[in-house]
């Protein structure tokens, strides 16, 4: 490591590394200088010149945020000069700025407010009429209002640099210098709304957010985003129990500031006029509204009924609902049940992958290891259209550290862009590609491989394979779709294998076998919507649903009960990259319990003693129980994010690439949630297409 | 085509051709001397090359004014990366006119220039950036590329010197901010014509973040020069430190405006009343802005001077691009400041904070002052904002705005101070009647 470097800044001693900016070396004692322009993370810009201070044997003032720091070096953050000079930037930025802090959405949140309150004069001495132009609309969820805009370019930054969008750019110049769509007048791009929430004022506002309330009329809920299956923390803002916002302005979290799409916008599923609020019975006349007591009384009766006479139940998990929900369905379904199977619907062959891969936990790579590794792999996946936060994290990577990446799709990706090579296979054929990357990888000092779904099976047996040969440490990621897929394989709802992969007492029925199987007597969906695409065999068996609309598999059930959604409910999740996360309770939405309520309600009902049902004991219970998830609960409570690496005993799995599906989602679409999401469906673009 | 009658006090070296003929055609130049210089810096080493041009004492023909042997020194040869010679050409600066007549009467010696800095610093490519309003030198430059590769003095293997050199023109669209070099390099390379942060500076990160050679286009005409005669001639020219001969634009209330070459340190009253014959009907002088609009005023008093560099940064102005503004006794000098103000802030490219709002902000303040609508201490206001822009914003054309507006309202500030309510209808909300 290189040696330290010695200032010392407003009379402090100093030690930074070389290359370190001012304006951190100052941070890092906890000197603050101001600045609108300057973003970690994003190229500098010097424009906003907040951040000035003097230097000694520098005759100008200097902007912090560009200087490095150099041995001796004597900075003052706070002279005469420095000060006059910080005011006076303020007074210019107010000369055009509208004083409409009352009205706008920024209000109370705003950086170039915090800054004339703590740096500005409190007069204004510009008498003249301000410079003005109207608002624009760039998108449904974008708007642009160029008299409050600071011109700081986060938005343009972070839109080329970080999503490799490049959507926004600059027109005009001098005061009428304005941000605009790079190309036409709208904006077609990710719409993930980065540019809102890295917006220091309020000049990029939220189609969905704005005039809806003040933020400190909201209740600041940090949460996981209900969508894909990246995990990222999302902060919702909600007001008399509706959720009015979502972002993470505050970078916490394992996604720092990004959100894509979903994760900004989405979340209005949740009070979408099609929510089921209530239970409902299956009569001759078509669904009855009922209440809890009734529905779960008619179940438990015919659970009852049928486990008497050792009848067929198949248990259906969800790829959205919580670890200690799973963990609770598999338990009642294999203990108080004694299912004939228990499975989800998998969108990748995570199974298969951690039979590969046994018990190495090294070799599992978390979203963290994808900012930091050296090289990457992208295999049959569409990463900034289904798992836009890692390839957000894979282009930061590149961006701050010159990873190396390849990628082997059926068709262009974004990431070819920036990819040392980029291949095209067809799915199937990714192994064959790959095998002609391998003299380069093998020169790799390591790599990350992120799996689509297409590599399945087998394949992903001899993609470890290779991944041994190259002789290098090489790490996986399986890619799954949603919030919680990888909860539903690791919490053990697969019909041959307990929560950890432990092997299950003689296979079960996977899914696919339980809708095929004639004799079936029941079938318990929780969360999950198998009859979209597949036939349920058994014309007479009798079907109970839990989810949060009448899914084309709820409308063929005889009891539906409204479910509620993971911003309801509390709980942990975990991501595709391994990454265990509590949910937090945001919205409430009348009538509708979560899923872990309405099992423990029906165990009560059925006499079963499944032991406690609550979130706190059942994570305990897996913690004890779970290989891989030992520490998790230790961690959380420490404040930081556990990641867990899947680990397998006992015999290989069968080769069932058939048990495979991922639904292919885009940025714009996110199965049943994003069905049910006015935002997703008002967004014109065609998703996948554009930006590559 | 020039604006003017020679003086006969001109020192002709860079304008030594124009009297021809033709002067712009490669025959002409080839006969006079064209092309000897490069032949003669193709056997000299690139080290003896840049010692030729540091011992001239050739300092940057645009306006700052920097030593040109030293900028080229900073290049890397060593690097790896292509290098480029770029003509800054677009000539923005109010006032000034040279560069322009240079290009359209000796095109031939910008390329020699171009070529010798290219054979100094191991370049292979060179642009010609040159402001769109100049069109029809687009024109001649064009045509003098042309001939200069039909006669092998660019291309491959240039007079069996194994050297290779292309030339190109590139076409400013308007903008004066592009006339800062880390600006036109942006705007070269296709992009939104805003400065670049410095460090790097172009000689080690320039063109496509490649070494680039960067100049005005009388600093490479000088080039030539220097290389046939040497650098201790040309430095002989001028005073100290400031070697040669400058072209100076004469413009406002002269007799004889033109473009004049004189040696560096020419007095600044000798070249206003010999040179440029003194100031129409017999008014008297009031003040001279020296260098382009962006130099601080020099009031009558001040103009004894010689013109070089030293000499005008110590009188508190800037001999800049050597534009030579006269402004004689009528000359009101809020209406001078408008002009101005009106001028930087239309250019400002609006990067930054104190230019893109301070240029608009004096701009109503001058305005309305201007109007007769000025409120009591807005020559106050006027000069406090001036002073927040000074030395803090981003790239050098919001000091270009601060300075000649401090001078004015500082030097004649009870012009500014008369103006103020000097409008008949003056009075309460009337200064929200000015629209600009």
């Amino acid at each position: 490591m290189a040696e330290l470097i010695n200032l010392t800044i407003d009379g402090v001693s100093v030690q930074a590394a070389p290359g370190t900016l001012v304006i951190n070396a100052a941070r890092s004692v906890g000197i603050e200088i101001p600045a609108f322009c300057y973003y970690e993370g994003l190229s500098l810009q010097a424009a906003c010149r907040m951040c000035l201070v003097e230097v000694e044997r520098m005759p100008k003032l200097q902007t912090a945020c560009t200087l490095t720091v150099s041995e001796g070096m004597v900075v003052t953050t706070d002279s005469p000069a420095v000060v006059t000079a910080r005011k006076s930037m303020l007074e210019f930025l107010l000369t055009n700025h509208p004083l409409d802090c009352p009205v706008c959405d920024k209000g109370g949140e705003c950086e170039l407010q915090d800054a004339v309150y703590r740096y500005g004069a409190g007069e204004g001495r510009f008498t003249h009429i301000k410079h003005h132009v109207d608002e624009k609309q760039f998108s449904p969820v974008v708007y642009y209002d160029a008299p409050r805009c600071i011109l700081c370019y986060r938005c343009v930054r972070i839109c080329d640099e970080g999503l490799g969008v490049a959507a926004l750019g600059l027109v005009n110049r001098g005061v009428t210098v304005e941000i605009a769509p790079n190309r036409g007048s709208r904006l077609e791009c990710d719409e993930c709304g980065m540019c809102i929430d890295i917006c220091p004022v309020g000049a990029l506002t939220s189609g969905t957010y704005r005039y809806q309330t003040r933020p400190w009329e909201m209740r600041h809920v940090g949460t996981v985003c209900a969508h894909c299956g990246d995990g990222c923390k999302t902060t919702l803002g909600v007001r008399n129990g509706a959720i009015t916002r979502a972002n993470n302005r505050d970078r916490s979290g394992i996604n720092g500031e990004f959100l894509c799409v979903k994760g900004r916008f989405a979340f209005d599923f949740v009070d979408h006029p099609e929510r089921l609020q209530t239970p409902l019975l299956r009569t001759a006349d078509g669904f009855e509204p009922v209440s809890w007591a009734r529905a779960l009384g008619h179940i438990a009766e015919r659970f009852l009924e049928i486990k008497a006479r050792n009848g067929r139940i198949g248990v259906v998990g969800s790829n959205l609902t919580t670890n200690e929900e799973d963990f609770f369905l598999q338990k009642f379904a294999r203990e108080g049940l004694g299912a004939v199977g228990v499975d989800h619907i998998r969108t990748g062959d995570l199974p298969a992958l951690v039979a590969a891969l046994g018990t190495r936990s090294g070799a599992w790579a978390s979203s963290a290891d994808l900012y930091n590794c050296r090289a990457a792999v992208i295999v049959a996946s569409d990463l900034s259209q289904q798992h836009p936060f890692l390839a957000f994290q894979l282009r930061a990577n590149w961006r701050h550290h010159g990873m190396r990446c390849y990628t082997v799709t059926p068709g262009p990706v974004r990431e070819d862009s920036y990819a040392v090579t980029a291949l095209r296979a067809a799915p199937g054929d990714e192994l064959a590609a790959l095998e002609s990357l391998r003299e380069k990888l093998k020169a790799e000092p390591e790599l990350v491989i992120l799996a689509g779904a297409s590599v399945r099976a087998d394949a992903l047996t001899r993609l470890v394979a290779f991944g041994d040969s190259l002789g290098i440490p090489v790490r996986y990621v399986c890619l799954l779709d949603y919030a919680n897929s990888r909860g539903a394989a690791d919490m053990g709802l697969l019909p041959d294998r307990l929560p950890g992969y432990r092997p299950a007492e003689g296979p079960g029925l996977a899914l696919p076998d339980m809708l095929a199987d004639p004799a079936l007597d029941a079938l318990w969906v929780m969360g999950a919507d198998p009859l979209a695409s597949s036939h349920l065999a058994a014309e007479s068996a009798f079907v109970v649903v839990q989810d949060l609309f009448l899914t084309p598999t709820a409308a063929r059930a005889d009891v539906v009960l409204a479910s509620a959604s993971a911003y309801e409910k509390a709980g942990t999740v975990t991501s595709v990259c391994g990454e265990v996360q509590k949910l937090a309770r945001g919205a409430s939405v009348a009538g509708a319990k979560s899923d872990l309520e309405i099992m423990s309600l029906l165990a009560a009902r059925m006499g079963l003693a499944l032991g406690p049902s609550d979130n706190a004991s059942l994570l305990e219970e897996i913690c004890r129980s779970v290989p891989g998830y030992e520490n998790v609960q230790a961690v959380l409570q420490g404040g930081v994010t556990p990641v867990v690496c899947p680990v397998w005993s006992g015999p290989q799995p069968d080769s069932r690439p058939d048990l495979i599906r991922s639904s292919e989602d885009t940025l714009f679409t996110s199965g049943v949630l994003g069905r049910y999401s006015r935002v997703l469906n008002s967004l014109s673009e065609a998703p996948g297409r554009l930006y590559r | 085509m020039l604006f003017n009658e020679p003086s006969p006090l001109e020192v002709k070296v860079l304008t030594r051709r124009f009297q021809y003929p033709d002067s712009a055609r490669i025959d002409t130049f080839l006969a006079h001397q064209g092309y000897q210089a490069f032949q003669k810096a193709l056997a000299m080493t690139p080290d003896d090359i840049i010692q030729e041009v540091k011992v001239s004492a050739l300092r940057g023909r645009g306006g700052a004014g920097f030593p040109a042997g030293l900028k080229w020194g900073f290049v890397p040869r060593n690097s790896p990366k292509p290098k480029y010679v770029v003509v800054n050409a677009d000539e923005g600066e109010p006032g000034t006119c040279k560069d322009r007549v240079l290009m359209v009467n000796d095109p031939h010696q910008l390329l020699e220039g171009m070529l010798i800095a290219a054979r100094a610093v191991g370049a292979t490519v060179g642009y010609i950036y040159i402001r769109g309003e100049y069109r029809h030198v687009i024109d001649i430059m064009d045509r003098a590329i042309a001939e200069a590769y039909a006669r092998g003095y660019l291309g491959r293997n240039i007079l069996g010197s194994g050297m290779d050199f292309d030339a190109y023109t590139h076409t400013g669209a308007g903008s004066y901010e592009c006339g800062e070099e880390s600006a036109l390099l942006e705007s070269l390379e296709g992009k939104r014509g805003n400065p670049r942060i410095r460090p790097p500076f172009p000689a080690v990160s320039g063109a496509f973040q490649c070494p680039t050679v960067l100049n005005n286009v009388e600093t490479f005409c000088s080039v030539p020069e220097i290389i046939l005669n040497g650098g201790a001639a040309f430095a002989a020219l001028g005073t100290p430190k400031n070697g040669g001969t400058r072209l100076f634009a004469l413009s406002g209330h002269i007799n004889k405006p033109g473009v004049y070459e004189l040696p560096m340190g020419f007095n600044l009253l000798r070249l206003i009343h010999e040179v440029g014959g003194g100031i129409p009907n017999g008014k008297r002088l009031k003040a001279v802005i020296p260098g382009g609009s962006s130099c601080p005023v020099l009031k009558a008093g001040e103009c004894d001077l010689p013109m070089d560099f030293d000499s005008l940064a110590a009188a508190g102005s800037m001999l800049g691009s050597a534009a030579v503004i006269v402004m004689d006794e009528d000359t009101c000098m809020v209406t001078a400041a408008l002009r101005l103000m009106r001028f930087y802030a239309h250019e400002s490219c609006g990067w930054c904070v104190p230019c893109r709002e301070g240029t608009h902000w004096l701009k109503k303040l001058v305005g309305r002052l201007h109007a007769g609508r000025g409120l009591s201490g807005d020559a106050d206001l006027i000069e406090e904002v001036s002073r927040n822009m000074l030395g803090r914003t981003f790239c050098p054309l919001g000091d270009a705005a601060a300075m000649p507006m401090i001078s004015l309202v500082t030097k004649f500030r009870e012009e500014f101070e008369a103006k103020i309510g000097s409008a008949a209808d003056a009075g309460p909300g009337s200064d929200q009647l000015v629209v600009l």
